[in-house]
């Protein structure tokens, strides 16, 4: 089994808060994560969960209280390592009085490309997050989306073998969200690692290989999206089309969602079948059958109030 | 082209593109024109005003670019997060800030070379040719520049850890101070107060000096500037810049950024 | 070890090497500069009612950055006995044109600017300026009058307006009792060196100001050194009048018992007796220097 991409042990880190900075907020906890090489990691949380400061720690922009992580076997302090990285920051903002073409060739000259490598891959990036036509005006001019396609250029330019993206389908329409999901498979099917954060918990079901949830500062749960839900079915649903009026299904009819003459009812698994003969006995024409199984979102909510629920008591023992 | 290179020569291009810089260079030039108009009017003493309204027009205005773009400069990339990306590909921080450091640099020796050609060209218009003596002009403004070089270097280390507001306040603040070194050594209060006198005279060296590169009056009488204050001058800026810088990059090596 | 620490580590000793090099090169510059700056005085601006009215509210502190620049000029000057102090008049001008009841101002000018180069200016004219003009601004402090009278009494010479201005000063309730003994006795006698070591007594224990100090002990030793000899030459005459002959040391004096112990100077070194049988200070002594400088004219 190789080593994997991204390591991180024990990762902590605390901001000084308050008017003098002597109080602190702990805003990442003792994670400790592991991202496989070639897989497609998601980083999901609400907003201040936690998910930016971790990826600001493996790339530098801030250093740990605690805690260590390795990215592809080397430290997070070894600059060299950046060479085989690419990071796309949060609502990337860059020189404005550079064109798109300049910047990228910019970022370019820190990984040793010849002149002549460096033009062709800046073109070939353009092209890439489509950009093509917009390469010679400057990034002043640029929308919030199209800011979103350089930054991505600029992350993949030098072909690192680990790619970290910090939401970047925020700011994009759903084209453009669409283009990002297929740059990322794309990226997949090269054997790169990608690891990126989101709070669009459709995008990490659908892309990842593998999710790692985290809320107030610390990791609930890592696997894949199938997994990390509870696997255990909360019970059936049953669709199916009822004209009649039959006395005894109207005790169940009445539990049912209706629309029009269509209608769903939720029974726990041991009451299926009775409910089944129940309605085959007042004549309802059954649809469908399937198992309810806790979304992604539903997982995640409830992390989330079970969180805020604990952050209040502490804070109600704290008074 | 080394990774420092790289951020200088970037630095180096935004300060062109920056077109406030232009208005600058432009009105410095105008004075320069206003100088031969006031030469004609001092008879006599024509090169005497020209070249010290020359001098006093580079000087202030190779400040003013000193400080105003170079509080900006660690401050405006962490502020509009342009750092974010530059600083997760394989460039250490300390290059980074050595290569806006060399590109500002290069900018103002870029502007105070086309300032200087242009009062070296209203010189020869009025004198009709220049004698050797005029190398103290010369002089003078290698020294205006090595003083641009230190300002910056301290504009870019207040740069590192606050507003751009307070930097220019500390900035400043020490420019105005190291033009007193002399009084503050040889302070004299009403009352004598020999620990006062001794914790001021103690300052007067660690402070930056800029006295040191006031020769407006031999470069304004063409008198020789001896060539051991030059090196002596280089020296100083040399190891003064190199003190800020490492201090600089001490600081921001660990700064999280927000 | 964590880079933190050889950071901050790395930062001290970089920092103390690179200051201990700035200190030793400032050194060296200092000294450039100081043999261009004896070519050239400049003082840009010489109207002292412009930089009052551009000082606005702040003309007291800008007094005292120029006091600061008098007593550093004249400091230069005497360190490289330099004897040009053109540039005094103009910065005591500014300095009291700011603050006009800066009194230390004025008695620094009226001592400084009327001794003889290389110790002042050698212009008394313009210390006798510069004192009425504190009188004008400060008309209650009497000392000034006795500044007045001392600058017409030693420098100038002129005995009347001496007198005159001491009288003036007497006035002044405050003043003391001396000033009025001596207009009358200035009058009456003229040159004195009992007068003139009683004002230089005078203004030795009247001021702060350390160069003014220095500057009265100096002329106090001299007196004294001539008031010595003058006594030293009247028991030579006696000593004459026993042997028939002048004495040639002062071990002689003592041998014939005119004198307890050997005679020295205010500043310690022996007299001796010159050639002519005269007393006089001992050309070893520092003190010869001193006369050069404050009594012989440059």
């Amino acid at each position: 089994m190789s080593a994997p991409a991204i390591d991180t042990e024990n990762l902590t880190k605390d901001y000084p808060i308050g008017f003098l900075e002597t109080k602190k907020k702990r805003s990442l906890e003792g994670l400790t994560m592991q991202v496989e090489t070639g897989e497609v990691f998601g980083f999901l949380g609400p907003n201040g969960a936690g998910k930016s400061t971790t990826i600001k720690l493996l790339v530098g922009l801030i250093f740990p209280t605690a805690g260590t992580a390795r990215i592809l076997g080397r430290s997070i302090n070894d600059i060299e390592m950046h060479r085989d990285i690419g990071y796309l920051p949060e609502q990337p903002y860059f020189y404005d009085y550079l064109t798109a073409a300049e910047l990228l060739d910019y970022f370019a000259r820190f990984h040793d490309l010849t002149a002549a490598d460096r033009r062709e891959r800046v073109a070939r990036m353009l092209k890439k997050v489509g950009l093509e036509t917009a390469g010679k005006i400057q990034l002043r001019k640029y929308s919030k989306g199209m800011m979103q396609r350089v930054g991505l250029a600029q992350a993949i330019l030098h072909d690192p073998q680990v790619v970290i993206l910090d939401e970047p389908m925020s700011g994009l329409d759903p084209i453009g969200r669409r283009e990002v999901r297929d740059i990322i498979l794309e990226l997949k099917s090269e054997g790169r690692t990608v690891m990126f954060s989101t709070h669009i918990l459709s995008d990490a079901e659908m892309l990842c290989d593998r999710v790692g949830v985290i809320v107030g500062g610390k990791l609930r749960g890592v696997g894949a999206p199938s997994e990390i839900v509870e696997l255990k079915a909360h019970g059936m649903e049953i669709l199916f089309e009822y004209a009649g009026n039959n006395a005894n299904a109207s005790a169940l009819l009445a539990k049912a969602a209706k629309a029009g003459n269509r209608y769903r009812l939720q029974v726990g698994e041991s009451e299926l079948y009775t409910v089944l003969e129940q309605l085959h006995a007042a004549e309802a024409r059954i649809l469908s059958v399937t198992q309810l199984k806790q979304t992604l979102e539903e997982y995640f909510m409830n992390l989330v109030d079970v969180d805020r629920a604990q952050a209040a008591a502490i804070e109600v023992r704290g008074k | 082209m080394s990774r420092v290179g790289v951020v200088a020569r970037n630095t180096f291009r935004e300060a062109v593109r920056d077109r406030v810089l232009y208005n600058l260079v432009f009105f410095a030039l105008l004075m320069m024109a206003a100088a031969i108009l006031v030469g004609q009017i001092s008879i006599g003493i024509e090169d005497l005003v020209i070249v010290s309204l020359g001098l006093s027009a580079i000087s202030v205005i190779g400040l003013l670019i000193a400080i105003f773009i170079g509080v900006g400069l660690v401050y405006k990339e962490m502020d509009k997060r342009t750092l974010y990306a530059l600083l997760a590909k394989p460039v250490r921080r300390w290059e980074f800030l050595l290569g806006k450091f060399g590109g500002l640099v290069l900018t103002l020796t870029v502007n105070t070379a086309a300032m200087a050609a242009g009062l070296f060209l209203v010189l020869l218009y009025v004198k009709h040719s220049l004698e050797r003596t005029d190398i103290a002009v010369l002089i003078a403004i290698y020294f205006i520049l090595l003083k641009l070089a230190l300002i910056v270097a301290l504009a870019m280390l207040f740069s590192c850890f606050t507003t751009p507001l307070l930097s220019i306040l500390f900035t400043s603040g020490l420019y105005i101070a190291g033009l007193f070194i002399q009084e503050m050594r040889n302070f004299h209060s009403r009352t004598p107060n020999p620990a006062l006198e001794g914790l001021l005279r103690g300052l007067s060296y660690l402070l930056p000096n800029f006295q040191n590169f006031d020769v407006m009056a031999s470069a304004t009488h063409g008198r020789t500037i001896p060539a051991s204050l030059i090196l002596e001058n280089s020296i100083y800026t040399a190891v003064y810049c190199a003190i800020v810088l490492l201090t600089a990059a001490a600081v921001f090596s660990r700064r999280n950024l927000k | 070890m964590s880079p933190r620490i050889s950071i901050r580590k790395l930062l001290l000793i970089a920092l103390t090497i690179g200051f201990a090099v700035i200190w030793q090169v400032q050194q060296r510059i200092d000294q450039d500069r100081a043999r261009l700056h004896q070519e050239q005085d400049e003082l840009l601006l010489r109207s002292g009612k412009l930089l009052k009215m551009a000082s606005l509210e702040y003309a007291p502190l800008m007094a005292d950055l120029y006091w600061t620049r008098v007593v550093q000029y004249y400091g230069d000057k005497r360190a490289h006995n330099d004897p040009n102090f053109e540039l005094l008049w103009p910065l005591l001008d500014i300095t009291t044109t700011l603050d006009p009841q800066l009194l230390v101002a004025y008695r620094f000018g009226s001592t400084f600017l009327s001794e003889r180069p290389i110790v002042g200016a050698g212009r008394p004219d313009l210390g006798v300026e510069l004192v009425e003009r504190g009188i004008q601004a400060n008309p209650e402090y009497w000392r000034f009058y006795e500044d007045l009278g001392f600058i017409y009494y030693i420098h100038m010479k002129d005995y009347a307006k001496a007198s005159a201005a001491f009288l003036e000063g007497s006035k002044n309730p405050q003043a003391y009792d001396w000033m009025k003994v001596l207009a009358a006795r200035v009058a009456e006698k003229g040159e004195s060196s009992e007068t003139a070591t009683f004002l230089w007594s005078e203004l030795y224990q009247s001021t702060k100001n350390p160069a003014i100090k220095q500057n009265a002990l100096t002329h106090l030793q001299l007196l004294r050194a001539e008031a010595d000899c003058e006594q030293l030459d009247v028991l030579a005459a006696e000593y004459e009048k026993r042997t028939g002959k002048r004495p040639g040391t002062v071990r002689e004096l003592i041998n014939a018992g005119l004198l307890g112990g050997a005679p020295v100077d205010p500043l310690g070194t022996v007299y001796v007796f010159g050639k002519d049988g005269k007393a006089g200070i001992n050309p070893a002594s520092p003190l010869v220097e001193l006369k050069n400088r404050y009594v012989k004219p440059f």
